[in-house]
């Protein structure tokens, strides 16, 4: 709740995620406090940006230290509050201590990046060099591959693999994670090669590395296919080629589909949710091998998720879409906007209603997604029928936190391998003895 | 930029197109190709600046116009008691968003045409030239060797 309220109070418009990929974990404890300590990173180093840009710089280092503080500390009672759990995976236990760690350094990162944010206007204004400098490619080519998206990205693959009702397997996992990590990456870079003039032209986009000349469009696309080719290859021959083939259609799909689709129709905006749906998709078919129903279903929660998320995102960036000539819902058809926005997030409780009968979960994860669910779809019906920019917030910030917890609750509510195999077992054993009495 | 340097110098963004200028250098025996590549980059720049340029400008002064006529007809002023200026809400500037996009939808489908293909040729240039660049460094070591 706590928390919550700070990423309101701390919200700006520009958030850097691209629409579609903005898909959360909750696989377990330690991806959620990433996830949650992704967020801080995020809504700190906007929040701290937007200071620079309007307050006086002397004010900043005032305002930041606490508020970086201040967030540490509701992060760390967020932690304590989640480790009861029961680890349902071996992994996982082991690397609570390395929460700690990674807590400090979070805060020397925050730090930092604050500072970077606080320079980068100064150096904005400057004539630079266009040659390409070794000790900034990592950040470079970190920043092209939109590598936070790309985590996030992974993270709902592996929420895919941790659903499929199979026994874990580790090995799998890695180069499944490492497969979609690396497609993803790819994408994005294709991306953002292709939209360099209207990246400059918005808000939010314009301090990309192509846009800065930071690295050369040849480059770029060549980052692109060293990370796509090994990407698609591990997943085809790594895992299995259906997940493999899953891998490069949704390349083909973001990059050829969606990239050029934004500027034509605003049929763009269901492609993206299928790209974003896909993940998770992938994310099953690597632990299963097949596409079954309950890929599909995570996949279509995911779709559906995407709707909210996007419109109400969208709502706030009429004007820049409208000037960058990006064929948006929210510019064109404002009413079927909203509409849509609502109709998925009731289409999100429906789906949940569906897991249980598919063998997914247990019925109890309905009844308590039933909550969020509602909630989400209540910001959906003030969206709907406020239209403003306060709705939209609202209802962006809680499709944000909706997602993990949604997928966190899934999982805890996953229907146990064990618990199938005894009852298939049982009715097995019964089948056997009827036969028995009957033979003689 | 400094007279000495050997590569292109990338500056601040343009006021009007928000697009980054970028002074090439000549190298003294710049071949055919480097000189195409070259050409094509400074073309695409040139025409990349027009139509921005012209597009942003057109935006602002449309969005002024349409302010101004919507607050004459609210009976309003254009700066209130205070002097600050006066502005329409998100909802009334919707209008015009939705109204500015389709009617420029057709040159921006033209420009997206003709930014994919300059965007992909100067990218094979690139390439070429980087190849060449690359043999020719290669036939260079093997003389020295030799």
């Amino acid at each position: 709740g706590l928390f919550v309220w700070r990423l309101k109070s701390a919200g700006t418009r520009h958030i850097p995620c691209q629409f579609v990929h903005l898909c959360q974990v909750a696989n377990g404890r330690l991806i959620t406090f990433q996830y949650f300590n992704f967020l801080k990173r995020m809504y700190v180093t906007q929040y701290n940006k937007d200071l620079s840009q309007r307050a006086k710089p002397k004010s900043d280092p005032v305002v930041s230290p606490f508020h970086e503080l201040q967030q540490l500390d509701q992060e760390k009672k967020v932690i304590h509050k989640i480790s009861p759990i029961s680890p349902v995976h071996q992994p996982w236990p082991e690397t609570s201590r390395g929460n700690e760690l990674r807590e400090v350094k979070s805060a020397t990162e925050t730090k930092a990046s604050v500072t970077s944010v606080r320079a980068e206007p100064k150096e904005d204004r400057q004539w630079k060099e266009m040659k390409l400098q070794l000790d900034e490619l990592p950040g470079i080519l970190a920043r092209l591959s939109k590598i936070k998206l790309t985590a996030l990205v992974v993270s709902t693959a592996s929420a895919g693999f941790a659903m499929a009702p199979v026994p874990f397997d580790l090995a799998c996992f890695l180069l499944a994670s490492l497969g979609t990590g690396l497609a993803s990456c790819a994408a994005n870079s294709i991306n953002q090669f292709f939209e360099v003039p209207f990246d400059s032209n918005m808000n939010r986009t314009k301090n990309r590395p192509l846009v800065r000349g930071q690295i050369s469009p040849l480059l770029a696309v060549c980052f692109a296919a060293s990370c796509g080719v090994p990407g698609i290859a591990l997943l085809a021959l790594g895992v299995n080629p259906l997940t493999g083939a899953l891998g490069a259609f949704n390349i083909f799909l973001y990059t050829c589909c969606y990239t050029p689709m934004k500027r034509m129709s605003i049929a763009n905006t269901w492609v993206g949710a299928v790209v974003g749906a896909i993940p998770p998709v992938m994310g099953w078919t690597a632990a299963m091998g097949s596409l079954d129903a309950g890929a599909l279903l995570l996949g279509g929660i995911l779709y559906s998720w995407q709707f909210p998320h996007f419109n109400a995102l969208s709502w706030g960036l009429r004007e820049d879409y409208s000037r960058g000539g990006y064929c948006m819902m929210s510019v064109t058809h404002p009413g079927l906007c909203r509409r849509v926005a609502l109709r998925h997030c009731l289409a999100l409780i429906g789906l949940s209603t569906l897991a249980p009968v598919l063998d997914i979960t247990t019925w109890t994860f309905p009844i308590i997604s039933l909550p969020i669910n509602l909630y989400i779809s209540y910001l959906g019906f003030r969206f709907y029928r406020d239209a403003d920019r306060s709705s939209s917030r609202k209802l962006f910030f809680c499709s944000l936190w909706h997602l993990p917890m949604l997928l966190l609750v899934m999982f805890t509510c996953k229907k146990s391998v064990l618990e199938k195999e005894d009852k298939n077992d049982l009715l097995g054993e019964s089948h056997g003895r009827a036969t028995e009495v009957r033979l003689p | 930029p400094p007279a000495h340097s050997h590569s292109d110098w990338i500056g601040p963004p343009d006021k009007h197109s928000n697009l980054r200028p970028i002074i090439f250098y000549v190298p003294p025996e710049e071949s055919p190709l480097e000189r195409q590549l070259r050409e094509a980059r400074q073309e695409a720049q040139a025409c990349n600046q027009r139509f921005w340029a012209r597009h942003n400008r057109a935006f602002h002064q449309e969005k002024e116009e349409f302010i101004y006529s919507r607050l004459k007809a609210k009976g309003l002023e254009m700066r209130d008691e205070t002097g600050q200026k006066a502005t329409l809400n998100a909802e009334e500037m919707a209008d015009f968003y939705k109204d500015f996009l389709s009617k420029n939808f057709r040159k921006h489908m033209q420009y997206n045409r003709d930014w994919y293909k300059r965007n992909f040729t100067i990218t094979l240039l690139m390439g070429q030239v980087a190849l060449a660049r690359a043999l020719r460094w290669l036939r260079w070591k093997k003389k020295n060797v030799e």
